[in-house]
């Protein structure tokens, strides 16, 4: 089995270095340099995987990130696994484990191969035919395709290796370093741009650095020692900054783009530690020139995926690099010259190739002269049939072309290989491109989509522009050069070229056989199994538009982006559909163009540096005494402190009843703090508040709603007035920013005329809350030389203060209908303030709450949480706050929309208070609330936006929105759970203290 | 991503700036007066432009302030950016 089918010391690996590396469980050897798919070649491997619907066996196809079938996973089961990696991509190193995907219980013998016989049964479309009905049984379906399909498994642990983001500002980014994109990075460089070349594989040239033969030379030198010398001469360049295994991902708008810097995947793991895996670059050129090459085109022709099959180009690329043949019987099949060459290079190295089939009739090719010397058989104007052997390739079947390419004729005749290279013609990467925006025209001569119009400032280069031939390239690259970087000359003027290539192509997007299309397997998408029937019977169910038979068919859409096969996807709608190639259109490519892993995404921004985390400076007293957290927004907020090991509820329930029996204390600091100064603060005020603000008088507090234009509550807070000019607008801790935001953009392009300044300052001031009946005396305690008495410091004023010599602000305002006063102070002295709280109230049995008691204590007096009890289609009059919005004021924000005809709709839902029949019972917030479970279908009127069992009252209550719940006070209704009905009555959404006794107690 | 050119700032990465829909619709002096249909064509009814599209934004993590950009939706071009008040120095 295991072969060595080394044949000669090659360009890239070096045989002095042997690695060892595991595949399927195997232990197999390959040389540094190797990818993991030439080592498998090297051992005679070509059986890596299945494929994704038929369980087909596949093999390697490329020698890049095109490749479409040796996916693989790396080290399955630890934390570095990685999956859907191509074999081709992936450097060797020692201890590589690489395992096949999709198939089981192993590649060799896998059970979904059986869709392979039942294929007849899986057309076009068939995740959508079969798996749609009954819907019942997608839960039945879904184990079995779990099971036997899918494209590996992602880690389950979390990975150890270490990400980052890097930004560069070039002038000039080169994306791909073969021959012109190193043309293109040395002249620009050496006029005097700041210039980075990036290319995805770890060295330079791109194919031009083994094209070693007489057939292409550059000044009398062939096109790979010339070519080496520039390299060493680029290397020396010092405004030019040289990536390797960095491939682009995305080219967006205005010169911006991704880079994926591989730094570590090609070292032994024990060499990984504490370095950076991969970077992220985020670059911003002022140029671009994109030289991405172009990709070689399979042939569609029935059974063209079998193992063995490669891209004639990738059997000369692992000859010439990697010194790997693919087989020891090469048969080549071509519509163009470019089999010629990979023919010589097997020549010159020993490797056998069989015969060549070529689609073209007589063709006058220096290239197919020098191979016919060789006594090759070339079959002039033939085409493949057929090809036989299940896990490798042995035959194939050929038969004549008619004169039009639209039949096969005479007889089969049968050749015999173990390996067959296949070249369609080439295909330009513009994905890239088509990324920036870039649109394409299609070339009739030779049926390729090249760039037409850039978007930004940019020019691709090379073949990836439809300048396939080194002399094409030569005298094209150069000019294109002086245009674009505004230059008078380059180097490569007077430069002498000589290429042996033909430029004649047979073009047939689908190959004729002596089968009808029905019977056949020509696949188009390989990675998903898309073939020329499919996208057939698409067209016959009506499909037009190539974007929808891409779905249907499911062609273009893996990993790969069907990079092989999109182009004859295309050929054959167009010519089954009579219409023009270049009218149809292509599809979209997306970012990323070979995927990126999770940890180059994130970068650093993982664990704790995921997202900002705000504390108050009162957080590590909290800490210090055992609070749990509640994260709102990015702040950690307090959330309760249980003592001997209460659970949530005990905690709760102890902190709601000190609070109204004696004291509590609350850390309020996240409350969004907005000052507001100017001449027209008071004016500002009455247009953004629904109620009004001008008689507030200078030391007096007012509780105001603020509406969205639409006239639905957005916001509530208290707001102080300081003085004449100067008040302090408090704001919800999650709507801080935004209410912010929504000012200065009222102040700036509706009101400009207001002189009006606003100033963030939540993080500079911290606020302390003491409530219940024992408030006063420990605030005063606290701040003797304040009078707090109701007479001079009655319930919502505000009085300056000083602790000691610093100055606070105290506010005597409440969100828990208790007697209860703010303490505003410098954020550093907050501690303190908070330590001297906590002593001066110990003989009240002073306790620290967190946000849940507060929400508690709240809902208790049925005072709302904005975005909690409203959602952004409550106005003031659905929650029952009529009161406050002002019937005098002309105009307020949100105004006129409070008497459109639908918002004053009487059946709106409404915030009412929901008590239930037994009072133990808490009801689950968000639960939904109707009044008939007979009538069907059941109308939901509502649901529960708050529910708590209140220790102050003894039994459960609640807040919810309901249709009509205004006029439906004593009614009864049903909240529906999912074994039982809880039995509710509407009441007043005031549960405790309606009168507010307490608060002026 | 785009490149802004903030009219107070200079050019800055489009991270910087959060969108504010359609420009140049100035709020009704006096709502009061407006029916339904006209108060619903302030507040609801927005234009969706392929092409030459007038646009509000915010350089929020910048000088956070408000100013008008001309960008062609087609293609992403920024013809002009201008300050709020200004009339768009291109059509
Ligand atoms: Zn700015």
């Amino acid at each position: 089995m295991t072969k060595n089918l080394r044949v000669k010391s090659s360009k890239l690996v070096d045989e002095t270095y042997r690695i060892s590396f595991k595949f399927n469980g195997t232990t197999y050897y390959g040389f540094k340099g190797d990818t993991l798919a030439s080592a498998l070649l090297a051992n005679n491997i070509h059986l890596v995987g299945r494929s994704f619907k038929y369980h087909r066996p596949r093999g390697i196809m490329t020698a890049g990130s095109e490749e479409p079938n040796a996916i693989v996973q790396l080290h399955n089961g630890t934390s570095r696994t990685e999956p859907n990696v191509r074999a081709t991509e992936i450097e060797i190193y020692e201890g590589l484990v690489a395992t096949s995907q999709n198939c089981w219980p192993s590649v060799k013998f896998d059970i979904g191969g059986i869709n392979n016989f039942l294929s007849p049964l899986l057309p076009a479309g068939f995740y959508y035919k079969t798996f749609m009905w009954p819907a019942s049984f997608w839960e039945k379906y879904e184990y079995f395709i779990r099971k036997s399909a899918g494209l590996g498994k992602s880690p389950d642990v979390p990975d150890p290796d270490i990400y980052e983001h890097k930004y560069i500002h070039c002038d000039v980014l080169v994306i791909g370093a073969g021959i012109s994109g190193l043309i293109a990075a040395k002249t620009a460089a050496k006029s005097g741009f700041k210039t980075l070349l990036v290319e995805e594989k770890s060295y330079l040239g791109g194919s031009t650095i083994y094209q070693d033969s007489e057939f292409f030379k550059i000044n009398n030198q062939n096109s790979a020692s010339w070519l080496e010398k520039e390299i060493n001469e680029v290397k020396k360049i010092e405004n030019l900054e040289i990536k390797t295994r960095t491939s682009v991902a995305a080219f967006h708008g205005y010169n911006f783009l991704l880079a994926r810097e591989n730094l570590t995947d090609h070292l032994p793991l024990e060499q990984r530690e504490n370095k950076t895996r991969q970077r992220l670059l985020k670059i911003r050129a002022k140029k671009v020139i994109t030289a991405t090459g172009s990709i070689e085109r399979p042939l569609i022709f029935d059974n063209n995926d079998r193992p063995g099959i490669l891209l004639s180009s990738a059997i000369k690329k692992y000859a010439d690099l990697f010194g790997v043949a693919c087989g020891e019987k090469n048969i080549l099949f071509t519509n163009n010259d470019s089999v010629y060459e990979t023919a010589i290079s097997l020549i010159q190295k020993g490797i056998k190739v069989q015969a060549i089939i070529d689609n073209r009739e007589e063709i006058d090719s220096k290239l197919i002269k020098e191979t016919e010397k060789n006594n090759i058989k070339i079959y002039k104007g033939y085409t493949i049939v057929d090809t036989f052997g299940y896990k490798r390739i042995n035959s194939v079947s050929i038969m004549k072309l008619s004169k039009d390419g639209q039949k096969v004729i005479g007889s089969k005749e049968n050749i015999s290989c173990d390996s067959l290279g296949i070249s369609g013609g080439w295909t330009p990467a513009v994905h890239l491109f088509t990324q920036s925006g870039g649109k394409l025209k299609f070339r009739d001569d030779d049926q390729v989509f090249i760039p037409n119009t850039y978007p930004s400032n940019q020019i691709s280069i090379g073949s990836c522009n439809g300048d396939f031939t080194l002399d094409e390239i030569l005298i094209n690259t150069p000019k294109l050069l002086k245009e674009f970087l505004n230059i008078k000359k380059t180097e490569y003027e007077n430069i002498e070229i000589y290429s042996a290539f033909n430029k004649s192509k047979r073009n047939i997007w689908l190959l004729p056989s002596n089968k009808i299309v029905g019977k056949t397997k020509s696949f188009v998408d390989f990675q998903n199994d898309a073939t020329a029937k499919d996208i057939k019977l698409a067209l016959r169910e009506g499909f037009r538009s190539i974007e929808h038979v891409k779905r249907y068919t499911t062609t273009g859409m893996g990993t790969d982006q069907g990079k092989l096969g999109n182009m004859h996807a295309l050929g054959i709608i167009s010519e089954t559909a009579s219409s023009k190639m270049g009218e149809l259109g292509t599809t979209t490519f997306r970012p990323p163009y070979t995927p990126l892993t999770f940890g180059t995404i994130v970068g650093r921004n993982v664990g704790k540096y995921f997202d900002i985390i705000r504390k108050t400076p009162i957080h590590e007293w909290h800490v210090e005494n055992k609070a749990e957290f509640e994260n709102v927004g990015q702040w950690k907020r307090a959330w309760y402190y249980p003592q001997n090991g209460e659970n949530m509820h005990e905690a709760v329930q102890r902190e709601s009843k000190a609070a109204r029996d004696s004291a509590g204390i609350l850390d309020a600091s996240t409350l969004g703090k907005i000052d507001i100064q100017g001449t027209d603060a008071s004016e500002f005020l009455n247009r953004v508040y629904t109620n009004a603000w001008s008689k507030l008088e200078i030391g007096k507090c007012r509780y105001g709603l603020m509406l969205n234009e639409d006239g639905m509550v957005y916001d509530d807070g208290v707001t102080t007035r300081l003085d004449e000019n100067h008040y302090i607008m408090t704001t919800t801790t999650g709507g801080a920013a935004t209410v912010l935001g929504k000012l200065e953009d009222y102040l700036q392009t509706e009101w400009p005329e207001l002189d009006v300044y606003l100033t963030s300052v939540t993080d500079h001031y911290a606020t302390i809350s003491v409530c219940g009946p024992n408030s006063k005396k420990i605030i005063q305690k606290v701040i003797p030389e304040i009078d707090l008495s109701d007479k001079d410091f009655p319930h919502m004023s505000f009085k300056n203060s000083k602790i000691g010599k610093v100055k606070c602000r105290v506010m005597r305002i409440s969100f828990t209908g208790e007697q209860s006063y703010e303490i505003n102070i410098q954020a550093n002295y907050a501690k303190s303030v908070w330590e001297n709280c906590m002593e001066a109230g110990k003989e009240f049995n002073i306790t620290p709450y967190g946000t849940e008691t507060m929400h508690l204590l709240r809902a208790e007096k049925g005072f709302i949480i904005a975005g909690q009890d409203t959602d952004a289609t409550m106005t003031p009059i659905d929650l029952q706050m009529d009161w406050i919005v002002s019937k005098k004021k002309f105009d307020f924000i949100g105004k006129r929309s409070l008497y459109r005809s639908d918002t004053i709709r009487e059946d709106r839902k409404q915030l009412v208070g929901l008590i239930t029949d037994n009072p133990e019972e808490i009801l689950e917030e968000g639960a939904q609330i109707v009044a008939d479970m007979n009538k069907k279908p059941i109308e939901m009127l509502g649901h529960v936006t708050s529910s708590y069992f209140s220790p102050n009252l003894k039994k459960s209550i609640a807040l919810g929105v309901v249709k009509g719940g205004k006029n439906m006070m004593g009614q009864k209704l049903i909240i529906p759970m999912e074994k039982k009905q809880i039995n509710v009555t509407v009441t007043d959404p005031v549960f405790l203290d309606k009168e507010n006794k307490r608060l002026n107690a | 991503m785009f490149l802004i050119n903030c009219p107070f700032c200079g050019e800055r990465e489009q991270s910087e700036f959060k969108a504010g829909g359609e420009a140049h619709i100035v709020r009704p002096k006096q709502p009061t007066e407006l029916s339904d249909d006209q108060w619903a064509e302030y507040l609801f009814m927005r234009k969706n432009i392929k092409g030459i599209q007038f646009e509000r934004w915010n350089h929020i993590h910048g000088c956070r302030k408000w100013f008008n950009m001309v960008r062609d939706t087609s293609n992403d071009e920024i013809k002009a950016v201008y300050k709020m008040g200004e009339k768009p120095p291109v059509k």
